[in-house]
């Protein structure tokens, strides 16, 4: 396994695994992993759909039996998983007929009774988990009656309100719509520096692990992971390893089109018109550079908005009435 | 809102209990039957045995029968996370059938399932047959994830018992026929004190075990992953829960016949009710509206005539069979 170093390196440990060898039967899926989660730091755990994240998420989560080799608890740490671990999983829920305030009194069972009575204590951790996700307005609604993203956000507040250290969630932002998956990585990510949580997250949603993730744990190609800080890893080559993309330039963070056009443009101007202008000619097959021969287009701003400006004298105010003009070159 | 509607409950259940006892083939005015069971003479001595012996143990035997069918219906749709599960419609009460059939017409076929056919070898015999059957319906739902599969599954092993039952009545004396067929048309007033007291004992088990499981019923409904996550032992549970279902259907089965319905109807109308998953609440009005819903249908056998009393089962089915075609258009079948 190839560790590198990372900043956080002085957090204490809440969990970490020794020779942790996760499968099905005798399918083993990684093998001899020494995985660390530390206070305060959000793990997304990144790779291809079908690796295996999921097993090795609920693995770790105490759901599934690992094939050899164990995962531990701190020893600063008391009481079971159930009061350790918090978990986030992709089983359905939505048909449950029940409110959200009582789903997320689910997360206190580990300290209940079998009568299941909360104490004002446990009451109020319930209303405060709901009031971490800004939903304390839906605590009286029926699941069936919220968004997926609402939904999820209930399930993350179950997961709060079970008052752990740790976190575990699998693919919370699958399904959802961006604002949804940027909404729900912020408050992770906000989770684990306030709330000094260990957060890990099973994902594929690349640019958001990117930007929000502490560490990345990324499943490689000899049955284990590969470990470090987003940026070393996206500029080492390890992503591009991984995930074998198709058409997609990571460094750049952008698709790369194919150059059909005959006429290459030579682009000039700044700021974000220049990149969108750029984003536009690129998807339409030219080949765009600062300089050198080729067609010249140039961003002229006015004071009330933005000019194109062409070789042959022509100006456009919308980037499809010029790129109508280019075609016709 | 709750306890009114506990209330309402409660009390329908003490008018529906005494109206059980004061209806029959005789009358009886309600003063003398309040007189009785208060243990004062009535008018005429015969309708103190009347009262005790026959319309008291049957009224009773509603009230446990219903209970523990009920408990039973709402412990299956918890464990299958299934809202048409029961006793009867994932054949329960077929493989119940099957080993008391074997024990009422085993003499014929030359073998003697045991050496006395008594109410205890009927129950335990009951027990067997829906535990074996539960175990085999739990085995093939881990594998078909949907819900109507499983319904079938549940209707082939209950066709499957049933055409061994017929071969059995086929080899079998018209004697040991008829004992079968009486049974299975459902009798709730056949049972002696003693036999009351082990179906009290039955039920006293099984809704210990269910209030004890109410929070692994209740995580249950997040599916097993997170109720594993939130500390529950899932196998342990299971196990619990199979065991207490198995011990109360084919308890009631044995002694009362295989009453259909009322477990998998019970639960519905007391959700629809309380508007609760919640088993705290579920369970012991669960009970309660089971008790009312067999003492109601008892009622309505004795109604048409003053001599012929219908099959229980006749109206288990006619109140159970709309609910369920209501479950159906109601959830989405998937």
């Amino acid at each position: 396994m190839i560790s590198r170093h990372t900043d956080n390196a002085l957090m204490p440990e809440l969990m970490a695994t020794k020779n942790l060898t996760v499968g099905y039967g005798r399918q083993i899926l990684f093998e001899n992993l020494n995985l660390t989660l530390r206070a305060g730091e959000l793990v997304c755990f990144m790779g291809p759909n079908g690796a295996g994240k999921s097993t090795l998420i609920r693995t770790i989560g105490g759901l599934h039996k690992p094939l050899s080799g164990a995962s531990y608890l701190s020893h600063k740490l008391s009481g079971g998983m159930e009061r350790n671990v918090a978990l986030v999983l992709t089983d359905p829920v939505r048909d449950i007929n029940m409110t959200a305030a009582e789903i997320v009194a689910f997360g206190r069972y580990p300290y209940l009774g079998w009568d299941v009575r909360l104490q004002d204590e446990d009451q109020q951790l319930v209303d405060d988990a709901l009031a971490q996700v800004h939903i304390s307005d839906l605590a009286g609604r029926k699941l069936h009656e919220l968004s997926d993203g609402q939904l999820q956000m209930v399930m993350i507040a179950k997961a709060l309100a079970q008052d752990t250290p740790l976190i575990i969630l699998d693919e919370p932002t699958a399904h959802l719509d961006l604002n949804n998956r940027v909404e729900i990585m912020r408050l992770l990510h906000r989770l684990a520096r306030e709330m000094r949580k260990a957060i890990l997250i099973a994902t594929h949603e690349l640019d958001l692990a990117l930007q929000t993730a502490d560490v990345i744990w990324l499943t490689g190609t000899k049955k284990n992971i590969i470990i470090g800080i987003p940026e070393d890893l996206v500029l080492d080559g390890s992503f591009d390893e991984t995930f074998a993309f198709k058409g997609f330039d990571l460094k750049t963070g952008r698709v790369q089109h194919e150059k059909y056009q005959p006429t290459s443009i030579i682009l000039s101007g700044e700021g974000y018109y220049y990149l969108w202008t750029k984003n536009a000619l690129e998807r339409n097959g030219y080949a765009v550079s600062a300089e050198g021969t080729g067609f010249r287009v140039s961003l002229s701003p006015d004071r009330i908005k933005m000019q194109w400006g062409t070789e042959d004298g022509k100006s456009f105010t919308t980037l499809s009435s010029l790129l109508a003009h280019l075609k016709t070159v | 809102m709750i306890p009114t509607r506990w209330i309402s409950l409660l009390v329908l259940l003490a008018g529906l209990f005494l109206a059980d006892i004061s209806l029959g083939s005789v009358d009886i005015p309600l003063r003398d039957v309040i007189a009785i069971l208060f243990g004062q003479p009535a008018q005429e001595p015969i309708w103190t045995n009347i009262i005790l012996d026959f319309r008291l143990t049957k009224a009773i035997t509603c009230v446990l029968a219903g209970a523990a069918l009920s408990i039973s219906g709402l412990l299956m749709q918890t464990l299958f996370r299934n809202p048409l599960a029961g006793p009867d419609v994932l054949g329960l009460s077929s493989g119940a059938s099957l080993a008391v059939s074997l024990v009422y017409m085993g003499y014929s076929l030359g073998f003697a399932l045991f050496s006395i056919s008594n109410s205890w070898a009927v129950a335990l015999a009951a027990s067997v047959g829906s535990t074996a059957i539960f175990l085999i319906v739990l085995a093939i739902s881990s594998r078909v994830k949907n819900n109507a599969s499983l319904l079938i599954v549940g209707l082939m092993i209950g066709a499957g018992t049933s055409s061994v039952v017929s071969v059995l009545q086929f080899l079998s004396s018209a004697e040991d026929l008829q004992t079968y067929m009486i049974w299975t048309f459902g009798s709730l007033g056949s049972l002696s004190w003693p036999e009351i007291q082990v179906l009290a004992g039955i039920l006293l088990v099984g809704a210990t075990v269910a209030f004890s499981s109410i929070k692994s019923l209740n995580a249950w409904l997040l599916g097993t992953n997170y109720a594993q996550g939130l500390g529950i032992n899932i196998k342990k549970a299971r196990l619990v829960i199979i065991i207490a279902t198995s011990i109360l259907t084919g308890g009631v089965t044995a002694f009362c016949g295989p009453i259909a319905f009322v477990g998998l109807a019970v639960p519905h109308l007391i959700k629809l009710l309380f508007k609760t998953q919640n088993h705290k609440v579920l369970v012991p009005t669960v009970m309660v509206g089971g008790a009312i819903l067999l003492l109601f249908c008892d009622i309505l056998t004795q109604l048409p005539g003053s001599g012929q009393v219908l099959p229980i089962n006749a109206m288990t089915a006619l109140i159970g069979a709309p609910v369920v075609i209501w479950v159906i258009l109601r959830t989405r079948m998937t």
